[in-house]
């Protein structure tokens, strides 16, 4: 009862990286709230499961084992984490902004009345004070304590967004990938595995959507892990403006990536996006190339290491979090980077 | 075989084009100077509505959207470009709802209209980004989803075969009707609007638009009943109070900062060679690059 929760999700019989990165964050609160880490994992073969997930101090796996939980569907997974909360009425329940996550949390935010956050780039706890009505209709002050902020840009990313469900149980958010940080607590924690028996959980109805075709390709890019990142904004102007960076990207061994407002115009694929709604990097060198710096943007890119901006319009926001700013177009700037790193590199 | 199908659409604050103008001395965002559009990823949802509608002969497609009065303008849009009516939801106590209450609502709505194979929408809004409405609607009628559609394949004998994106991949899924998908941005982009059915259907309007009855307006609406669009208040669509607007809303926004960037203290140079070499020079030598 009460506990924090993780969704964690699985392909084929591993968990993906961002459930492990919200384990690490989910240990993190339970400790903060005084509450134990459990979490779900619901596939198909998971004999062993629990090994990956247990080292992130998890107290407690919920193994869901049966054919048809992989691949992935919406109405088995969520029927068993809907009954599971149901018994278990937990206070927060944390899962990845990934497409699974995006299409299981809904359903499931619906189905218990419960609020649901997208996207958060911050999770924290605190108090929250709010009118509320009490028994004779009249509005009196009420203290929370110990609510889950939920914290994202909104509004295209103008604004901050601090989101709390005061009276709805469980809380729930999802995060991308690549948002928190994962890290081992101990690889000999020690927590329990509940092995559920999923016909009590799933009906036979619940299987109506088949999975006839489906094709998983290793990343094309290794946008998240890559040293060095040339991010192209709008400001590059067009798919030949982008070949520049990948130029000046396979000079620096480093990857490209892009603003929304450039993967909108079709400068590059959605995939390269870097941001609140795209990838999180955190590079040693952030080469920002046109990029105005809207805060969706900034949110996937403001750990950066050193951060330089190559922009022609010096008010430019992105200016204010770069270590140089460069006052040119991209495209005059961008052969001198190439031609000057030729000259003076080995 | 014919179908009947639901496009739902909303109206957004146009998020990603914030230019100069729609923004306050202070450096905030003035809403009201963002210009109202068509949310994208509906548009990709209502083409593949029409694409079922051109395949299927006799199918219908009812568009619904929730918001101000104004926001029939998404409606005149749809009809412009081959749907066939339209329904406003719109009362002041639906406001300030978060995705639960919004979900909730139109639900409420499509049980009104009834009769559906198949509920279409965008994938997520540009104005929220969540995601959420869609698998939401789907959960209050208790009808299987599939998100992320690239392309509806094809229906037949009451299943629906559908391409959509999973991370790192793609996938195809067969799904029994009635059933709600949410259409990618990726997918095709909706078509233009048609001439003969701009002409048709300009003056098309819901009764909050019409401040004024003219008896012109009222012979105009007798004469073609097609331009009056449908306006449904929470009474229209049975809505339990207690779940719509702010109310039905269990997310609360504690706090909202306007974005205020703290400046780092930076090196500004230009674009000279000059510049630019003494920079390659600096990063080789502190290993920033290699």
């Amino acid at each position: 009862m009460n506990n924090v929760f993780v969704y964690c999700e699985l392909e084929g019989k591993t968990v993906a990286d961002v459930s492990l990165e919200l384990l690490t964050k989910g240990r993190k609160l339970a400790n903060e709230l005084g509450v134990k880490l459990e979490c779900i994992c619901a596939g198909a073969d998971l004999n062993g499961i629990e090994s990956q997930v247990m080292p992130y101090g998890v107290d407690k796996v919920h193994v869901f084992d049966a054919k048809g939980l992989f691949p992935y569907t919406t109405l088995p997974h969520t029927a068993l984490v809907v009954k599971l909360f149901e018994e278990e009425k937990p206070q927060i329940c944390l899962m990845g902004a990934t497409v699974i996550g995006r299409d299981l949390g809904p359903r499931v935010s619906s189905a218990l009345t419960s609020g649901l956050t997208a996207d958060c780039t911050q999770l924290e706890i605190g108090d929250f004070d709010m009118k509320v009505k009490n028994e004779k209709g009249e509005m009196v002050d009420k203290h929370y304590t110990q609510q889950l902020y939920q914290i994202r840009p909104a509004f295209g990313g103008n604004i901050v967004a601090t989101i709390v469900n005061p009276e709805h149980r469980p809380q729930m958010a999802t995060v991308r990938e690549g948002v928190m940080k994962k890290e081992i607590l101990d690889n000999n924690y020690k927590g329990e595995v509940v092995k559920h028996n999923v016909a009590d959980y799933v009906s036979e109805a619940d299987y109506v959507v088949k999975v006839i075709d489906r094709h998983v390709e290793k990343a094309k890019h290794n946008l998240k892990g890559a040293p060095i990142v040339i991010a192209g904004g709008y400001g590059v102007g067009s798919k030949e403006g982008f070949d520049q960076l990948f130029e000046l990207a396979k000079e620096l061994h480093a990857e490209v990536g892009a603003s929304r407002a450039a993967v909108d115009a079709g400068f590059v694929e959605h995939d390269r996006q870097i941001g609140q709604t795209g990838v999180t990097v955190r590079p040693k060198l952030y080469i920002a190339c046109g990029i105005s710096g809207q805060i969706q943007h900034i949110a996937g890119m403001q750990d950066s290491a050193v951060i330089i901006s190559i922009n022609n319009d010096p008010n430019a926001p992105i200016n204010k979090i770069a270590d140089y700013v460069i006052n040119g177009n991209v495209e005059e700037v961008v052969p001198k980077l190439i031609k000057y790193y030729k000259k003076n590199s080995k | 075989m014919s179908l009947k199908i639901v496009v739902l659409a909303k109206q957004v604050p146009d998020t990603h084009n914030v230019g100069k103008d729609a923004m306050t001395p202070e450096g905030t965002v003035n809403r009201a100077a963002l210009p109202a559009i068509f949310n994208p990823e509906d548009l990709n949802a209502l083409e593949q509505a029409l694409r079922l509608k051109d395949k299927f002969e006799g199918s219908t497609i009812s568009v619904v959207t929730m918001g101000l009065p104004k926001s029939a303008e998404v409606i005149r849009e749809a009809l412009f470009r081959g749907a066939d009516n339209g329904y406003v939801v719109t009362d002041r106590c639906l406001g300030g709802a978060d995705t639960l209450a919004t979900s909730y609502t139109i639900a409420q709505a499509i049980k009104k209209i009834g009769d559906f194979d198949i509920i279409l929408g965008g994938r997520q809004a540009i104005d929220g980004d969540t995601a959420q409405v869609g698998p939401q609607v789907a959960q209050k009628l208790g009808l299987p989803q599939v998100t992320y559609a690239e392309e509806i394949i094809d229906i037949k004998n009451g299943r629906a075969t559908i391409k959509r994106h999973i991370d790192g991949g793609i996938e195809t899924v067969e799904a029994p009707l009635p059933l709600v998908v949410t259409v990618n941005g990726s997918a095709a982009p909706c078509r233009p609007r048609n001439a003969k059915r701009v002409m048709k259907y300009k003056k098309a309007s819901c009764p909050a638009e019409r401040t004024e009855t003219t008896p012109e307006m009222e012979a105009l609406l007798k004469a073609k009943p097609y331009l009056n669009i449908n306006q449904w208040g929470a009474a229209d669509i049975d809505a339990d109070l207690n779940q719509v607007g702010k109310a039905g809303s269990p997310t609360n926004v504690k706090a909202v900062k306007n974005i205020v960037f703290q400046a780092k203290e930076s090196r500004t140079m230009t674009g000279s060679d000059a510049d630019v070499e003494s920079l390659i020079v600096e990063l080789l030598s502190n290993n920033t690059i290699g």
